[in-house]
């Protein structure tokens, strides 16, 4: 056992299966970082991304690989597209999933449709790896989640792991996954840490998981959340109230299975969602909550989620935007009344 | 000096190719198929000159406007027509129609219909040659619309950067949708617009499928040889509208008639004796090509049509929960 951050365990899941499977590649805006300065400054990773994850790749795989591209989102993910259906696993870094939008038409029309609408003859093995979240005083441009936005679209997967071990067992599966997967990084997680086997397996796509079992009410918590929801439980248990935590992980698919078994034990659900809140994962699993365990429920779904407007900056803003430890624990004490 | 085979080779397809879309134009007007068409008529000789100096597993992206590409490529013409009439059998087993024709297992990566999606997804296949040491060819065909969009632009600028030796085909053909091209351009020559990424470029005449095929095939050669991307802007007319059914008010008879002139069926048919084709050779083709042609539509009018449930199918290679009805 090793205890990992999120980002190290992320680098260890890259590495991994760049050296499992020579056809992986890796494209994205400074993912090494310094081209073209190599010969002055003696680096040749000197980024690794904004965050650093990507870094030594480049050392250790080479340029061939391991590509730097412009800032032209588009055309590098169109790229990868194109190289995904002609044998290679490309990679590709979306910087913050605030940019999705320059290079939307290349996920929504082509990555998610060539095999449905071209016969199924092709498949479109990659990975889009992206930051996501608020918290980092980083403004309404570098801050969104939109996990909702691509969970919309058929023919593409979303994972959204919130801790190290999630981190590296869910990544090593969407790179061997025959489609275009979504991978959302919390830029938040990053520097958290758990402990991960040196050979830990990938973690099948569409698995959720329970993270605290409990009794009394069912807190369903996306990524970040899922440190809200541990807390506001553990301050809970003082007072006698259990949570049932469950972690979906991967939101298509998504595991309702897993979350219709807790509802039917506890009758009492809140979503807890960092998203803004109209047609979002949170108001997602609400209505299948209500389709299918209308009579298993003791009270309305609580939802929980971000005001319906952009991030904004001002710390006292921002962590107003964020849903709260004590959101959670108020919203479990009105449910556990009932 | 062209071989004999692939001269009677050039004849048959650019000859199925009109015949095949003047009988969309009629099914168009009857009414009898469902969606949207998009004919090529006046672009049969880029279609077939480029194609003709390509293998068929090399890589090729088309567009909206794709029947002449798919044809040319060598796509089962029952399965094209079955397409386009919505029939299990369609090439795309119903899913794709007239504006996604493509066939993977023919080397084709896709028919768009976003304008400029192509470009940036044959740099990947391209990419993956590079990487992989292959030497298939790489070519995406656009219109000249294209030339405007930012996906178009971000993807000659990595070709140039990563020295990619793909081949950039933009059929000029006077009309972006329904506007002129020369209102559009903001170049003395389309093909200008690649001096900002140092490529190179060529314009020929698209009309001729001669001319078409040199210059694709010099090309191929050249990219390779220079491990770079090159640019194409072949010259045509586009006699259809934008769409079957558009009134085409936009488009001057005057200019109608003048480009007629230079129709490239016209051209080919006065270019056959130079290239050993006598009357009754030529005759053969033209009856052959037709024959075809009839016997697809026959085909595609006998066939199934999908269940409705199938629309279920294959929207991922795997995907463990159900997919909602």
């Amino acid at each position: 056992m090793t205890i990992k951050t999120v980002k190290e365990a992320i680098n260890d899941a890259l590495v991994q299966s760049f050296e499992e499977d020579k056809n992986v590649i890796l494209m994205g805006e400074d993912i090494a970082g310094g081209k073209g300065r190599e010969q002055y400054q003696g680096t040749q990773d000197a980024w690794g991304g904004p965050f650093g994850v990507t870094q030594g790749l480049y050392t250790k795989f080479g340029g061939e690989r391991v590509r730097d591209t412009t800032i032209a989102e588009a055309g590098f993910f169109g790229a990868a597209i194109g190289a995904a259906m002609t044998g290679l696993r490309p990679i590709v870094e979306l910087m913050y999933v605030d940019f999705a939008g320059v290079c939307f038409d290349q996920m929504m029309n082509q990555a998610a449709k060539v095999r449905y609408m071209f016969g199924g003859k092709q498949k479109v093995p990659m990975v889009v790896r992206t930051v996501v979240g608020a918290g980092f005083r980083a403004g309404s441009e570098h801050s969104q989640t939109l996990y909702s936005l691509y969970t919309h679209i058929p023919g593409l997967k979303v994972v959204a792991p919130y801790d190290a071990y999630d981190a590296k067992g869910l990544l090593l599966s969407s790179i061997k996954d025959d489609d275009p997967v979504i991978f959302m990084e919390h830029k938040r997680l990053y520097m958290t840490s758990c402990e991960v086997p040196d050979d830990l397996k990938p973690i099948p796509l569409g698995k959720g998981r329970i993270r605290r079992e409990g009794s009394d009410v069912t807190i369903i918590a996306i990524q970040r959340m899922n440190l809200f929801a541990e807390e506001a439980a553990n301050e809970l248990e003082k007072i006698n109230i259990s949570c049932e935590i469950v972690d979906p992980r991967t939101y298509s698919p998504l595991d309702e299975e897993l979350i219709f078994q807790s509802v039917k034990k506890t009758g009492k659900v809140i979503v807890v969602d960092e998203s803004n809140p109209k047609c979002s994962l949170a108001s997602e699993i609400t209505s299948l909550i209500s389709e299918k365990c209308f009579s298993d429920l003791k009270a309305a779904v609580i939802k929980i989620t971000a005001p319906h407007t952009p991030v904004p900056f001002s710390p006292p803003m921002e962590d107003f935007y964020i849903p709260s430890t004590k959101k959670i624990i108020d919203a479990v004490k009105k449910l556990k009344d009932v | 000096m062209i071989e004999k085979e692939k001269i009677n080779w050039i004849y048959k397809k650019i000859f199925t190719i009109r015949f095949f879309e003047e009988r969309i134009k009629k099914i168009a007007k009857e009414k009898t198929v469902p969606g949207y068409l998009h004919t090529c008529i006046g672009s049969e000789a880029i279609c077939v000159g480029v194609m003709a100096a390509l293998n068929q597993d090399d890589w090729i992206s088309s567009t909206y406007r794709n029947h002449g590409h798919a044809i040319a490529k060598g796509c089962e013409l029952n399965e094209i027509t079955s397409e386009i009439y919505g029939r299990k059998t369609g090439i795309c087993k119903g899913r794709g129609g007239s504006m996604h024709i493509s066939d993977f297992s023919k080397g084709m990566l896709g028919s768009f219909g976003i304008v400029a999606a192509g470009p940036a997804v044959v740099l990947g296949a391209a990419l993956q040659e590079k990487i992989n040491k292959s030497n298939k060819t790489c070519v995406s065909f656009f219109g000249d619309g294209a030339i405007h969009n930012g996906a178009f632009h971000e993807a000659a600028g990595l070709a140039k950067l990563w020295n990619i030796p793909m081949i950039f085909v933009c059929e000029n053909n006077g009309y972006a949708e329904a506007t002129a091209t020369d209102w559009h351009l903001n170049t003395k020559e389309l093909s200008d617009i690649t001096k900002a990424y140092d490529m190179l470029s060529y314009i020929g005449d698209g009309n001729n499928v001669f001319e078409v095929y040199d210059i694709t095939k010099k090309s191929i050669n050249e990219a390779k040889q220079k491990n770079t991307p090159i640019f194409l802007e072949f010259k045509n007319y586009r006699f259809s509208g934008q769409y079957e059914g558009d009134t085409q008010l936009y488009q001057p008879q005057e200019e109608i008639d003048k480009a007629k002139q230079n129709d490239p069926i016209k051209l080919a048919k006065e270019n056959s004796s130079k290239y050993g084709l006598n009357k009754n050779d030529l005759e053969k083709i033209i009856n052959e090509a037709k024959e075809e042609v009839d016997k697809a539509f026959d085909f595609a009018d006998t066939q199934p049509w999908p269940q409705p449930e199938d629309a279920l199918e294959e929207v991922y290679v795997n995907y463990p929960v159900e997919i909602k009805t």
